[in-house]
Parts: structure tokens; C-alpha cells; sequence
């Protein structure tokens, strides 16, 4: 029988949501790493007991933790009670929590519009490969990408994309200047889709070795040049498997799509109430159909009117409706994060997101009803689900 | 034996459930102790200090015999209370952030 594993990671540690396909009855497990923040944790498309967390905290800084049994289990990779902690001369056997820019890091853009050294403070996404359970990215902040092909033990950064000559004109949005996104196209190995608030997007078409920008057609009123080949705030972007070409963007303001992989975006936020928001995400059938999170506006993180909606639309944009059955419609001023909606790949596709007041919301019939999986979670930063077979 | 009492969290990471004991090569500084206990436990190793540079976490603070060992050179010696595992040396996580 099939199932549903859904990933939790909040302020105050990670938690594992299970269900049968009906999506009625919860199984909730944890917390894991019980008062770390835990900002992503993903399972591998190829080996579904496979999972790698991202633990961090301001006092103690990065750990990597894995799963190799579905998220019953953790340990550091490298760290496992089994294995040995040391080389024969008594070296470090692993590097797990190491996350260290190549070479000399240099400098990016700071909020004064100075020159500020690039300084490693978290991951904030990891990214499995689609074909390999040992090889994931991590999406870090100050903005780079790592990669790791033995299993989370040891990283090393992709430095091409930092390296960027647009690399200094980077800046940090209010959030930290986070590399939020990572997008691997099924149909070519070589190509990858990264966002960074708030530099903007970027695609590599060699494994990462080389990076362009992709921001062509984005406005941002907000940064000196409008047009700007980087500046843009990219809260995260979308791809679905079927169509690879094709990608959708919240931007910080602005419901964007681009149909030919990056290089030409344009604006489909359409009948919407508002378009600042942070999650975006694509129905797992229906390439054309998209759900957001609208929120006030980038100085009121909270729905309008208090009313929580989920707004889907069912023609890759442009035109929105808004689902409500099941959502609170009063007083209600919690926030979605960029990483905190995911869909389920079951015939009827599961729609799940999770909010800053610790709700983790499901509906099971594409958006149509909602119901909360848990209500009293500490404040959600990502929601992850695992179809199981 | 040098004594060490962590805070919770790194106790958790460390898999030990009370204060550690350590062979420390001397002289007993706070570098030295950091660097038998990442030896011991190298999954602490980044959680205390930089990676790299070795510069101590903002929020991670060392206290000896009731003094505050954090900005103090860390080749400085500690007080032989440390040294000879009559008191413990305290890692602890700074209270802050609410």
C-alpha cells in the first residue's frame, strides 16, 4: 500500500508526519534534534530511506545529519556508533559539519553598500541527486553551493557560481543572503537551477562547473537599476520533471515564468490579491497548475485580511483562484516560508504547507479541502513529502 | 584527566551523557583542551571554534575556576585546579536569543 512521509523542519527541531495514501490519519514522530533549528531536510528521489538533514544553530553552527531508514534514525554522516571516528594516525575520519569556501572567499556586497567578506553561517537546502543517494547539494548562506557524493561525510563548494564576476554586487536580503533554491533537470544531468536572495537566479550547464545569470525580464523597483542583471530577491523557484524548460517564480514581489529555461522571464501574477509571497510550487500531474501563498507585503509577513488562501492557478498563471475550505478565515497572521510547500506524487495529488505558527496543513484532493496534519508545531521552516510505493 | 562539562546540545552530538575526561598534553590551555576534545569527539569538531581560522563561536564561552576563559589567548595555561581534573573546564552556550 502507499503512503506519505512527510519532512517537518521548524525552529526548534525536525519532525516526521506518516500517512496511508487517504491522507486522514497522521502518524507525527518527533522531535528529532529536539531545540536545532532544522531549515530543510529531503529525502533521495532514488533511495526514499535515504534523508539528509540540515541542523544548525547561531551557538553551535552547522551539522549535517542522515537518515539511511526513513527518518527513524540519525546520525552524523561519518559519526555512526558503528563507525570509526578517527584515520589510523588519528586524523578526523569525516568532515561533515566542514563547509569552506574554496580558496580565497572574497568579498559581496553588504547592506551599506560596502564590501563585506563572504562568511559561511548555515545551509539552508539540500538537494539530492535524482540517480545517486551519496551525491546531494547544499544551498548555504553566504550564498554558495556545495556538493557532497559521499553521502553528507565530506563537502566541497562549487565555486564557479560564487566566483561569478557579478559575485561582489551580491547582497544579503533581511533574511540573510541564502542560496534557497536548487533545481536538477531530469532530462539533462548537466543543467541545475540555482536562486539566491538576494542576487537572483542562475543556471549552470555543466554540472556547475560555470554559471550565467538568468534574470532577464524580472523588476524589482526596489534596487537602483530595476533591470539589473543580479539584485533581484528570488524567494524560490519551481520546475516541473515533465516540462524542465519551463520555470516559476515568487520573486520577493512578482509571480514570474519563463518557458525557455531561465533566459526570458514574464510577469503572470495576474488576478491576484497580492504578490509578495514565499512558497511556489507545481502540481505533480498538471504541469500548468501552480500554487502560492499571496502575504500582505514585504513589510506585513502575514495573509491579508487575516485570512489564510492558497491561491492555485490552473493555466501556469494569470488567472488565480483562491482555496479557502479548511484554512482559517479570521485572525489568522502567520507566514509560509520559501521552502515550507511541496506536493505528493500520488493519483490524487497532495498539496502540504507548513506555517511560522507551527500548523502543517494537507489537502489530498489537489487544493480543493485542507486539513491540519499538526497544529501546535514550533515555527515551521520547510515541508518536504516522500511519495512511497 | 582533564574534565570537561559541555553544554546540552553538544552532550547530545557527543553521544555522552555527563562531563568528559580527556588526556591533554600539557601545558593545559584551552586550545589544547579543544583540541583533545575534537580529537576524542571530532563530530564537535566546527561547533565550538572555526573550522578553519580556530576563532571561538561568538555565542561559546570558557570558564576556569570561575573565571571567564574566553578572550584570553587560548595558548594561555589554566589554573592547575584544570590541570589536575580537581575542576572541571566549562563550555558553555552564551544565554542569549530569548
Amino acid at each position: 500500500m502507499s503512503g506519505v512521509r512527510v519532512l517537518v523542519g521548524t525552529r526548534k527541531g525536525a519532525f516526521v508526519l506518516t500517512s496511508d495514501e487517504a491522507r486522514k490519519h497522521w502518524k507525527v514522530d518527533g522531535p528529532h534534534f529536539a531545540g536545532w533549528e532544522i531549515y530543510h531536510a529531503k529525502g533521495s528521489p532514488v533511495n526514499p530511506d535515504r534523508i539528509y538533514a540540515s541542523q544548525t544553530s547561531a551557538w553551535f553552527g552547522q551539522i549535517i545529519q542522515r537518515s539511511d531508514d526513513g527518518g527513524k534514525t540519525w546520525s552524523q554522516p561519518g559519526f555512526g556508533p558503528e563507525e570509526p571516528k578517527t584515520t589510523p594516525d588519528g586524523m578526523p575520519k569525516t568532515e561533515s559539519n566542514k563547509f569552506v569556501y574554496d580558496g580565497v572567499p572574497g568579498t559581496h556586497m553588504w547592506y551599506d553598500g560596502t564590501q563585506h567578506p563572504w562568511e559561511f553561517k548555515r545551509v539552508w537546502h539540500l538537494e539530492p541527486s535524482l540517480t545517486n543517494p551519496d551525491h546531494v547539494y547544499a544551498g548555504v548562506e553566504d550564498a554558495a553551493l556545495f556538493e557532497s557524493k559521499d553521502g553528507g561525510k565530506s563537502w566541497s563548494e562549487l565555486s564557479g557560481l560564487r566566483q561569478h564576476d557579478t559575485g561582489p554586487k551580491w547582497q544579503p536580503g533581511a533574511g540573510g543572503m541564502c542560496l534557497h533554491s536548487i533545481l536538477l533537470d531530469p532530462s539533462n544531468p548537466q543543467r541545475i537551477y540555482v536562486a539566491i536572495s538576494a542576487a537572483g537566479s542562475f543556471r549552470s550547464d555543466d554540472a556547475g562547473a560555470t554559471w550565467k545569470p538568468i534574470n532577464r525580464g524580472l523588476h524589482s523597483q526596489y534596487i537602483p537599476d530595476p533591470h539589473a542583471e543580479v539584485g533581484h530577491c528570488v524567494h524560490h523557484i519551481a520546475l516541473h520533471p515533465s516540462r524542465p524548460q519551463t520555470l516559476f517564480m515568487q520573486k520577493h514581489w512578482d509571480i514570474m515564468r519563463s518557458d525557455d529555461g531561465g533566459e526570458n522571464w514574464r510577469e503572470v501574477s495576474g488576478n491576484l490579491p497580492t504578490d509578495f509571497g514565499f512558497p511556489i510550487d507545481i502540481h505533480a500531474h498538471e504541469p500548468e497548475t501552480i500554487y502560492v501563498v499571496p502575504i500582505k507585503s514585504d513589510s506585513e509577513h502575514f495573509p491579508l485580511e487575516g485570512k489564510l488562501r492558497v491561491y492555485r492557478s490552473r493555466t501556469g498563471g494569470n488567472e488565480w483562484e483562491e482555496l479557502t475550505n479548511g484554512l482559517p478565515q479570521r485572525d489568522c497572521y502567520v507566514n509560509v516560508l520559501r521552502d515550507a510547500m511541496c506536493v505528493d506524487s500520488l493519483a490524487d495529488c497532495g498539496i502540504y504547507f507548513g506555517t511560522t505558527g507551527g500548523q502543517v496543513y494537507c489537502s489530498a484532493d489537489s487544493g480543493d479541502s485542507w486539513n491540519a496534519i499538526v497544529r501546535d508545531l514550533p515555527a515551521v521552516l520547510s515541508v518536504e513529502v516522500q511519495t512511497l510505493k | 584527566m582533564i574534565r570537561v562539562v559541555l553544554p546540552q546540545h553538544l552532550r547530545t552530538l557527543a553521544r555522552v551523557s555527563d562531563e568528559v575526561s580527556l588526556d591533554v598534553t600539557p601545558p593545559v590551555t584551552v586550545r589544547s583542551i579543544l583540541d583533545a576534545l575534537e580529537q576524542k569527539y571530532p563530530m564537535l569538531d566546527g561547533t565550538m571554534r572555526d573550522h578553519v581560522t580556530h576563532q571561538r563561536r561568538p555565542l561559546v564561552r570558557f570558564f576556569a575556576c570561575g573565571e571567564d576563559a574566553s578572550h584570553s589567548p587560548p595558548e594561555t595555561r589554566l589554573p592547575e585546579a584544570i590541570a589536575n581534573g580537581a575542576e572541571p573546564f566549562f563550555i558553555v552556550g552564551a544565554i542569549a536569543g530569548g
